[in-house]
């Protein structure tokens, strides 16, 4: 496994959604059957010419098969380029993800833009100025005059006239609406179906794939209701649901890999000073499931050409799609071109290219284009989530307050951060998969929050039982200056010294830090219990954050604000309820998301620039310290824990 | 089918279309208005908001036959030269936006809030916009954005 492929611990892998039938008018070229989600490594040395065009009049194009779903990736790489060419940012626009240009820069996913990306940019940008100009020096962080300076998003103009099209709103001349039949379980399969109910619209039956598409999505909606009233379909009865979901991972682990990027962690034996130790704490922890629910749902536009097909969709993997669409309608990738327009949000949930695939399979057989909009109860159903999580801890403490062991083992959810920075005398930190009843996959920062969660509050436990404070023992505990750093940093902004120990009623303060994908974060938060719904509410949080060199501070305030509120959701209330292979909430109704009234009314964020260490991905990493702080907090608030994501309410005081 | 008019964006529109079709709809696919978005169909989300004769409504549910003879304005006409609203240009220069799906909407709801209420607090800046979600979370910059656009109304601006 090389780095490229390593980022993603448990990135999803899972047969291609469909392969349809071959359209015979079409020459059949036989491709392998096997696995689908290749990823290309990173074009980290694509010729300059392939990466830049210097266009008339001094404006500089760069090509890039990254995405923009909102995380900054634009801007950022259009000033890493403005910066090696010695160019204002207003003469460098930035060409992404259309397949048929860009060089492939992999999936935009786990943090990969900032380290991988940004300096194949700029390499390739100083090899071009050096070609126009021999006496150009290059560029150190010291002379930066575009990079670290706060950039709004180059395409902000757009977005905020209504101009910027997203996936969603391409349209095409002569397109059509689709939509598609869905099971009414997971696993169900279809018996029969009467396609001709639908009268005069495109109904597609291919496998399991029943579709429709017409003149509006009105009309094919009414179309495939009717369609939907003469299903028959075999619905698997299954056991599994929310409410006994995490016995069931629990009884379902599996041993865990024994070598690989997922073998355990471990040093002396962990059970035996478990035995020998005098003051134990152990304790089980939950996160439910919980989907990305981005604001735009998954969305494609397919036009097929001359048996060539092309595809505006919302992707974090263009060429992948582009492969997958070639291996489902059996054509060769040089027929298939993925355009990724700027879309509206992922939070790692759009790795995949479902709509892309049924767009394209309907427009074959309308001979028009068609687009293609899940609905938000299909992308809450259908769309993969965050997996769940049961994390098992135990810990003890010797004579002199250190940690003499440490059993931390992660069923489920994955092994991102899952390894422990503080210092202790014996350990074993393992993760074992298990059977997942729902499809999961990938979400901004992985397994990090669950495993910093569980983690961290089980360190607050430690604390409380060698009487220390909790920044105290942290910062005596930790094997990591830089987190050291952050905590500190945080700790001083906030307060924490003087706000220790003052009780409150009904209030409490906590922190919590860690390190993900080699960034590292820490939040000091207070919160107060709402007396109604016995939660915490957030009343401040002050969080410092370092990922090395900062390349557009504006950019990230913006992923540390955003990540804090997001993480809050996943402490309030966001969690799949299922049952008999059906989300029960899925819809913003009843699956609640962070709104303006959840939104601290005091959010201090320090950000602590290095300018020697290379710029590090900073989208993911902030989200990790807003659930154990704010655990922590209720703790101290109440004397109850909090140990399952979204928290319980607190019980009534007897 | 029936023929439905309305004012889009200050001109006089004919649709002909199933009078239960939501205005969404059909701003989107007919009158190709995408600024409009689709976020949730349950008015949860109001990323489909529009002002309807200047006040802000929500267009998923909205059957189209409901909105005939009335006046609709989309995030498109908000700045019908190159100057932008102070809105949007709050906004942007606020980076109150991250995917900017829920972008237009929010715009929408401000600029409305403003007319009525030219001096908010931040109580109800938060309680006129908590039924718009933003799933980037950029809610304190939505805030700071509306609070700076007020700001530049009273300060002078370009009074519009």
């Amino acid at each position: 496994m090389n780095d490229v492929l390593d980022f993603e611990r448990y990135e999803l892998r899972e047969e291609l959604a469909y392969r349809f039938t071959p359209d015979r008018r079409e020459f059949l070229q036989t491709l392998g059957a096997g696995l689908l989600f290749v990823f290309a490594a990173d074009a980290q040395n694509a010729a300059p010419e392939t990466r830049i065009h210097v266009g008339e009049n001094g404006h500089y194009t760069v090509l890039t098969g990254k995405i923009e779903e909102g995380q900054g990736a634009r801007t950022e790489i259009a000033m890493a380029a403005a910066e090696e060419l010695g160019a204002p940012l207003s003469r460098v626009t930035v060409l992404m993800a259309d397949t048929s240009q860009v060089p492939n820069d992999g999936i935009t996913a786990g943090s990969g833009t900032t380290p991988r990306t940004i300096p194949a940019v700029r390499r390739a940008a100083a090899a071009v100025r050096k070609e126009l100009d021999k006496s150009a020096q290059s560029v150190t962080p010291a002379d930066w005059k575009v990079l670290g300076t706060p950039q709004v998003r180059t395409n902000s103009r757009d977005i905020v006239t209504g101009a910027h099209q997203c996936p969603s709103d391409v349209q095409r001349e002569g397109m059509l609406y689709g939509v598609v039949l869905r099971a009414p379980a997971f696993g169900a399969k279809l018996l029969s179906v009467d396609e001709k109910a639908a009268g005069d619209v495109i109904v597609v039956r291919d496998g399991d794939f029943v579709g429709c598409a017409a003149p509006t999505s009105f009309s094919a909606r009414q179309a495939l209701h009717k369609i939907a009233a003469t299903a028959k379909w075999d619905v698997p009865t299954t056991a599994v649901n929310s409410t006994n979901l995490f016995d069931h991972l629990k009884a379902k682990a599996q041993s865990g890999a024994a070598s690989g990027r997922n073998r355990p962690i471990e040093q002396g034996d962990v059970d035996a000073a478990l035995q020998q130790a005098q003051r134990k704490l152990e304790a089980t922890y939950t996160a439910a499931y919980i989907q990305h629910a981005p604001m735009e749902p998954r969305a494609a536009v397919a036009e097929w050409r001359d048996g060539s097909l092309t595809v505006w969709t919302g992707t974090s993997n263009p060429f992948s799609v582009r492969d997958q669409l070639a291996q489902a309608f059996q054509i060769p990738a040089a027929k298939v071109k993925v355009l990724v327009p700027d879309f509206g949000g992922g939070f790692g949930g759009k790795h995949t290219g479902e709509a892309a695939l049924e767009a394209a399979r309907l427009a074959r057989a309308a001979q028009k284009p068609v687009s293609l909009r899940w609905t938000r109860a299909e992308e809450f159903t259908w769309a993969y989530c965050r997996p769940a999580a049961v994390i098992e801890v135990r810990a003890a403490l010797d004579g002199n307050n250190a940690i003499g062991a440490w059993d931390f083992t992660n069923i489920n959810s994955g092994g991102s951060a899952i390894d422990s920075p503080y210092k202790s005398v014996a350990h074993r930190i393992r993760f074992l998969p298990s059977d997942s009843p729902l499809r999961q996959g990938s979400y901004r920062a992985l397994a990090s929050t669950a495993n910093n969660f569980a983690r961290e509050s089980h360190i607050d436990e430690l604390a409380l039982a060698a009487n220390m404070d909790p920044l105290a023992f942290r910062l005596q505990h930790l094997d990591n200056d830089r987190i050291r750093e952050v905590l500190q940093a945080a700790a001083q902004k906030f307060g924490w010294k003087d706000r220790v120990g003052k009780k409150t009623s009904n209030r409490g303060i906590g922190l919590a830090c860690g390190i993900e994908k080699n960034s590292v974060v820490a939040a000091c938060v207070e919160v107060e219990i709402d007396p109604r719904t016995r939660l915490p509410r957030l009343l401040e949080i002050c969080e410092a954050y370092e990922c090395g060199a900062i390349l557009n501070p504006l950019n990230l305030r913006q992923q540390v604000e955003g990540s804090i509120v997001m993480g809050l959701g996943a402490v309030l209330g966001e969690g799949l309820q299922f049952e008999r292979g059906r989300i029960t909430n899925a819809r913003f109704s009843a699956y609640k998301v962070p709104r303006f009234h959840d939104t601290p009314s005091k959010m201090d964020i320090v950000l602590v620039d290095k300018k020697d260490v290379a710029p590090i991905g900073a989208g993911e990493t902030p989200i990790i310290a807003v659930a154990p702080a704010m655990a922590n907090a209720v703790f101290a608030a109440t004397g109850y824990r909090p140990r399952s994501l979204p928290f319980a309410p607190v019980p009534a005081r007897a | 089918m029936a023929e439905f008019r309305f004012t889009v964006n200050g001109k006089p529109r004919m649709v002909n279309t199933a009078p239960e079709r939501p205005l969404l709809e059909v701003l989107r696919e007919d009158l190709h208005l995408t600024g409009t978005k689709y976020g949730c169909g349950e008015g949860q989300c109001r990323a489909c908001t529009v002002l309807l004769d200047g006040k802000p409504a929500i267009t998923c549910m909205l059957p189209v036959k409901n909105a005939a003879g009335r006046k609709i304005t989309t995030i498109e006409a908000l700045a019908p030269g190159p100057v932008l609203h102070r809105v949007q240009q709050a906004f942007l220069e606020e980076g109150a936006l991250q995917c900017g799906y829920c972008t237009g909407g929010m715009i929408l709801r401000t600029v409305a809030l403003l007319e009525a209420t030219p001096r908010p607090t931040e109580a109800q800046i938060i309680q006129t916009l908590d039924g718009s979600l933003c799933r980037c979370c950029g809610y304190s910059r939505i805030v700071a954005a509306v609070r700076r656009a007020a700001n530049d109304a009273v300060s002078g601006g370009d009074g519009r």
